[in-house]
């Protein structure tokens, strides 16, 4: 069900909490860090770019370089600005030019 | 409208240092943070790393610890999660905060908004699965996260940091692609003398390598035409070294080569900015207080050039200790009796700066990118893109622009503005200091229109309030 993800991860245990991103639900830990937490549950790709449909993720980690936008309650954010909390619903921004917060 | 006596921009270590020195010395000091713990990034979530990444993560990360724990003082105010999107004069700070806009207006600001990982465009760097050295690091910090099967390319001490770690981690990177060449380490050689008084960040340094030796991680020097291959992710990652290409297949590549100064704040204020040949990037202009060309506007620590974060703590300080003394909390006499140790200590840090920045430049290639590699992110621009603009006449960056919207998407030029600035510089002859820099303006971070109606809303209250 997992994806597989390139991260290990030292710390194994912590509460987790459900979220969904992309339509799909995954246990992540509260308060984590929701790029983090994502890439660990195997998340690659957060988005397409705009402008050709690039696949993107992560890249900085420190809020730069907007790579890693998803839309939370409608809103455009840095998902490496973001902690995880139960029931968040994150999806991917729209492809269509609507992805630049 | 919170007002203080000092606001500081960012709770790294030439903020926190410098919060806590003005608070000792009366002031009211307001310090604003994007993020939810103190620290910035390299004292990233050091309050509360769990005890198996200590030993991972070594002993100068820990010294962030009582720097963290010492804004822990009646008279300052930190913020966390207040991200700053406006500066003006006044000085007035406008920022975000739990989905509502605020402001503070104080009477001296000090911004200290840390380094940015030089972009290091190369063929497939915007892939997912890439990331910059410091990245995987913050992944390591706060979320004990470890890339497995990775490697790192670049040149630096911090490559050499991360390195290590990994090693520690149990996780070693499967080989270090270095860009630095022989011939960089033989010009560094005259550099090494003044170094020596930094004998402590030298003998790190050859510590870090011998970890790295130790784990058998192998590494190769001088490597050139580096390229990440992949369809949607990085899956290996190909470059030129000993004489032969190499190709190795991998799970993340992390990209490092070197650290520049965060020049968003300071340049939508338009202060005057200064080029560094040897650190190949603008910085903007201080004083030996770390004022800038507005009097009312400190600069301390990575944003005003690099240093460390041990210059960056004492440059906080010393930023501090001015401040008081311009609003007549300390004298003339006791700043400079307070300010002269930490001279001292900062002489001593930045000893060792000219070696590394020449034992380990840039990597050329990512300064002069093919003309096929992408060096916008955002807009997706090209290297020859920019090369055509300059070909039609187009001078600087903001120009660029209008050809071709390098620099208008959401990271501001962030990671983009230095390579525009170099690769016009190269095809019009002239300096990088001549071709300057995009001129940034607010908002620095995306605002939403419902956050600005809560400052809206409070202001009126306000103004109700007052009458």
């Amino acid at each position: 069900m997992k994806p597989a993800s390139p991260f290990r991860e030292l710390q194994k245990g912590g509460g987790r909490v459900r979220v969904t991103f992309d339509g799909r639900t995954f246990d992540l830990r509260e308060g984590g860090n929701l790029a983090a937490e994502l890439l660990a549950a195997g998340i690659r790709s957060f988005r397409k770019t705009p402008v050709s449909g690039a696949e993107r993720g992560p890249f900085c980690m420190m809020g730069a370089c907007f790579d890693c936008l998803v839309v939370i309650d409608g809103v455009t954010r840095q998902a490496c600005m973001c902690e995880v909390s139960a029931g968040l619903v994150i999806d991917r921004p729209g492809a269509e030019g609507e992805g630049d917060a | 409208m919170l007002d203080a006596d000092l606001i500081v921009i960012g709770a790294g270590p030439a903020g926190m240092a410098a919060a806590r020195t003005a608070a000792d010395a009366g002031l009211s000091v307001l310090l604003l943070d994007e993020q939810q713990r103190a620290g910035g990034q390299i004292y990233r979530d050091v309050e509360r790393v769990p005890a198996e990444r200590k030993k991972i993560l070594g002993d100068d990360y820990l010294k962030g610890r009582a720097l963290a724990e010492a804004l822990d003082h009646p008279k300052i105010r930190h913020l966390t999660g207040a991200v700053v999107w406006q500066i003006e004069d006044g000085p007035r700070v406008a920022f975000t905060r739990d989905g509502a806009a605020g402001l503070a207006r104080g009477k001296r600001l000090l911004i200290a908004t840390g380094a940015l990982e030089r972009p290091m465009p190369v063929s497939g760097w915007t892939l997912p699965g890439v990331m910059t050295a410091g990245a995987a690091q913050i992944l390591l910090k706060q979320s004990g996260l470890l890339c497995e099967r990775a490697v790192l390319a670049g040149s630096g001490p911090l490559l050499y940091l991360v390195a290590a770690q990994m090693c520690r981690a149990g996780t070693p990177p499967l080989v270090l692609v270095e860009t630095q060449t022989p011939a960089d380490r033989r010009a560094a050689l005259r550099h090494l003398p003044k170094a020596l008084k930094a004998w402590r960040v030298l003998a790190k340094g050859l510590g870090l390598l011998a970890e790295i030796r130790r784990a058998g991680v192998k590494r190769y020097i001088g490597a050139t035409g580096i390229a990440i291959h992949g369809q949607d992710k990085a899956e290996a990652i190909s470059f030129e070294a000993d004489g032969r290409r190499h190709q190795i297949a991998c799970a993340s590549v992390l990209l490092h080569h070197g650290v520049v100064p965060n020049t968003q704040a300071t340049r939508s204020l338009s202060l005057p900015h200064v080029w560094s040949e040897a650190q190949r990037a603008f910085s903007p202009e201080r004083d030996r207080w770390g004022r800038t060309a507005n009097t009312d506007i400190f600069v301390a620590g990575d944003g005003g050039g690099i240093g460390g974060a041990v210059a960056a703590k004492l440059q906080g300080e010393v930023a501090a200790l001015e401040v008081a003394c311009d609003l007549e909390k300390i004298s003339h006499v006791n700043r400079d009796r307070a300010a002269a140790p930490l001279r001292k200590g900062l002489a001593i840090e930045l000893a060792a700066r000219p070696f590394i920045d020449r034992a380990y430049p840039p990597y050329a290639k990512a300064l002069a990118p093919a003309d096929s590699t992408i060096i916008c992110r955002c807009e997706e621009v090209t290297a020859g893109d920019i090369r055509r603009y300059a070909g039609l006449g187009c001078l600087g960056p903001n120009q660029t622009k209008a050809f071709g919207r390098p620099g208008m998407g959401p990271c501001q030029g962030r990671y983009c503005g230095l390579t525009v600035t170099e690769l016009l510089a190269a095809e019009t002859g002239r300096s990088q200091e001549d071709t300057g820099y995009y001129r940034i303006r607010p908002p620095l971070k995306p605002v939403t229109l419902g956050e600005l109606a809560v400052l809206a809303e409070t202001d009126l209250k306000e103004q109700e309030d007052i009458s």
